[in-house]
């Protein structure tokens, strides 16, 4: 019961991780619960499929299907995690003025919220499918009923440290919140770059470059729970290849600039407006 | 592998064909066990690890210290590339039976 429990908490801590960062960083937004409920339930469905045809995507691209499927799941969610950051670094300060004026969530229209819905149908859908093809393989063998309440038991514990991250992010004063899920953010977004380099390093499709440029498996290793936690959050790896690390650097300096570019560009039209208007900016 | 024994190995065996230096290892699963669970490889070079699931059930061939994770159907074969490799020990498991699916790639 143990071991199916422990499995299941693994692969749901992942993709719960994620949501409660997704859940933060759309925070004040009318609605979202909806779409990120959404998110989950399509996640969910898309497991189930990846599931049942696991053996044709493996064997799909001369056996390079699997890797070449999950890189591209990962590389979407970058470019949502990043255009999600971009457009936030120039309406967040717009934003806290409104959920401050009104008092209540205020709404950003469908766009903002698509992103987050594909980040969180993304995430599961990656860690839903094997988890999905772990319990068949329990149910199929006769799994005993405690294998199974072992990984119920799992997908809860999993969820509830999820929930812990959200509410711990909810401690943050509002002033400072969205510059530190756009931080958050911007780390998930560069990890989960990496980790698709790792995928098609796998694949054999990329070089390594580096071997190992460092190895910190002695002081965190990366299949400790911290480990894992750091991981997902941050993209912390304990041994990591030269173009996991290139990856990484690239995506965060990316998404970085850009938001730069459009956070000045807002400020600018901003400023431009109030002129406009006679009022003081 | 490193840019610089890429381009070294390219030069030297590219007449013969790029993909004849890859050395190719199988690993075969049956009652969630690895079959050999200790395997000696060459050390330095790029490897193609072929998994053999033998079991009905899928299983994830999952390795820190190769970094490769892949979920491996029931009935089926996968195919990874590892390396090139440092001498030494990497473990690796699987994952969904991890008491028993477990092993170790010697790199000499």
């Amino acid at each position: 019961m143990l071991g199916s429990a422990v499995i299941v908490f693994r692969e749901t801590l992942e993709a719960a991780l994620i949501v409660a960062i997704v859940m933060g960083a759309s925070r004040g937004v009318a609605a979202r619960g909806r779409w990120i409920a959404g998110g989950v339930a399509l996640g969910i469905a898309g497991a189930l499929i990846v599931a049942a045809f696991a053996g044709a995507i493996s064997q799909a691209v001369q056996g390079r299907g699997q890797e070449l499927f999950n890189a591209t799941v990962l590389l979407v969610a970058v470019a949502m995690l990043a255009w999600h950051n971009v457009w936030m670094s120039s309406h967040a300060r717009k934003h806290v003025e409104e959920m401050r004026h009104l008092g209540h969530d205020v709404s950003v229209g469908a766009k903002p919220l698509s992103a987050m819905l594909a980040v969180t149908a993304l995430a599961v859908l990656r860690e839903g499918a094997e988890t999905v093809l772990f319990l068949y393989g329990l149910i199929a063998t006769g799994g005993t009923a405690g294998l199974v309440f072992g990984g119920i038991l799992g997908l809860i514990g999993g969820t509830a440290v999820g929930m812990l991250l959200y509410l711990g992010l909810l401690r943050v004063p509002l002033r400072h919140f969205f510059t530190v899920t756009g931080v958050i953010v911007l780390l998930l977004a560069a990890g989960l770059a990496s980790s698709a380099a790792g995928y098609l390093v796998q694949a054999g499709l990329l070089p390594t470059l580096i071997d190992q440029v460092w190895d910190t498996s002695g002081i965190l290793s990366a299949g400790s729970l911290v480990g894992r936690m750091l991981h997902v959050l941050i993209g912390y790896n304990d041994r990591p290849t030269g173009i996991e690390l290139l990856f990484y650097v690239v995506t965060l300096v990316t998404i970085l600039a850009l938001m730069r570019l459009f956070g000045a560009r807002a400020t600018r039209n901003a400023r431009a407006q109030a002129a406009k208007q006679g009022a003081p900016a | 592998m490193n840019a610089r024994n890429w381009l070294l190995t390219l030069a030297v065996t590219a007449p013969i064909g790029a993909l004849a230096q890859t050395s190719e290892f199988t690993l075969t699963i049956k009652k969630h066990r690895f079959v050999p669970s200790e395997l000696t490889v060459p050390a330095g070079k790029r490897l193609r690890l072929v998994i053999d699931n033998q079991d009905p059930t899928p299983e994830e061939f999952e390795s820190h210290s190769l970094r490769v994770e892949k979920v491996i159907p029931g009935r089926s074969k996968g195919a990874l590339s590892v390396g090139p490799l440092k001498p030494g020990a990497y473990e690796f498991v699987g994952e969904f039976h991890e008491s028993t699916a477990k092993g170790t790639l010697h790199a000499k």
